[in-house]
């Protein structure tokens, strides 16, 4: 059986697309990114599809849940590098990937989840300091 | 104008996996007649919502991919045909956001709107039959 591997980077994990998916392949990510994210304590997911040529409406769906489950496991997702063809097919085809972060390369995608990491944590002290 | 079929190619779906070889055979007709890569992409895109409409409804079917031409433009048609159970309203099932499995319901009239020709035929009991046509240009 196939499957996408997943790397740790720091307090983000990377998963870089190679293949095309079909749906089973698609499902499994999205399990193992979620068990990942609770296994290592990962603060940011950053998913590369550069080499991925379609995304359809499931596909669309899986990444849509992929960044909803690790939010809730309070990990933020991701998407980068795009292909143009697939951006212009994706917003025909009526997804806009609302709720789904996204970067035009991996270069700019971990600067963003940089700067979200690095809100939450001003966000956290100044909880802190109400409760006190 | 009459629309003449150039080349013809049957593949049969039989299960998840298959949508895979059927991506890439429809791509390797689409670049044979030149078509660029946001039509290519559309088409092959249009291709996978229709596969997983019939692997989710029907469990299998099969596919035809045809280069046609009309006059001086080139395109690619592809048929879905399945023995499923049909759809009932069509019209209903055209609408963006209906669905009656767990999808986001936009596999129908989405597909529609990737392509320059889009047709279905359904009787409930006997299966569907969707095609689709994209122009090299279109």
């Amino acid at each position: 059986m196939d499957k996408i591997p997943i790397l740790r980077m720091g307090a983000f994990l990377l998963v870089t697309i190679q293949v095309d998916l079909y749906d089973r392949l698609a499902l499994n990510l999205e399990t193992d990114l979620v068990n990942m994210v609770h296994k290592t304590g990962a603060r940011g997911v950053l998913i590369d599809i550069s080499a991925v040529s379609i995304v359809d409406s499931f596909m669309g769906r899986i990444l849509g849940n992929i960044a909803s489950m690790t939010r809730v496991l309070d990990a933020e997702t991701v998407v980068v590098g795009m292909q143009p063809a697939v951006a212009i097919t994706l917003i025909e085809l009526g997804l806009s990937l609302s709720g789904v972060y996204t970067a035009l390369d991996v270069e700019r995608g971990m600067a963003l989840l940089q700067t979200k990491l690095g809100s939450d944590d001003e966000l956290t002290d100044d909880d802190a300091d109400y409760t006190e | 104008m009459m629309l003449i079929t150039l080349s013809k190619d049957s593949i049969a779906i039989t299960r998840e996996q298959d949508v895979v070889p059927l991506r890439n055979r429809v791509k390797e007709v689409a670049v044979k007649i030149g078509m660029g890569l946001v039509n290519q992409t559309k088409l092959i895109t249009a291709a996978s919502e229709l596969v997983r409409n019939m692997l989710r409804y029907a469990g299998t079917g099969t596919v035809l991919i045809e280069v046609v031409s009309r006059g001086r433009e080139t395109g690619v048609r592809l048929t879905f045909s399945d023995k499923g159970p049909g759809i009932a309203d069509i019209s209903l099932a055209m609408q963006d956001g209906y669905s009656t499995g767990k999808s986001l319901g936009l596999g129908l009239p989405g597909t529609r709107r990737l392509v320059n020709d889009f047709s279905i035929q359904s009787a409930v009991g006997q299966g569907t039959t969707v095609t689709i046509l994209k122009w090299k240009n279109g």
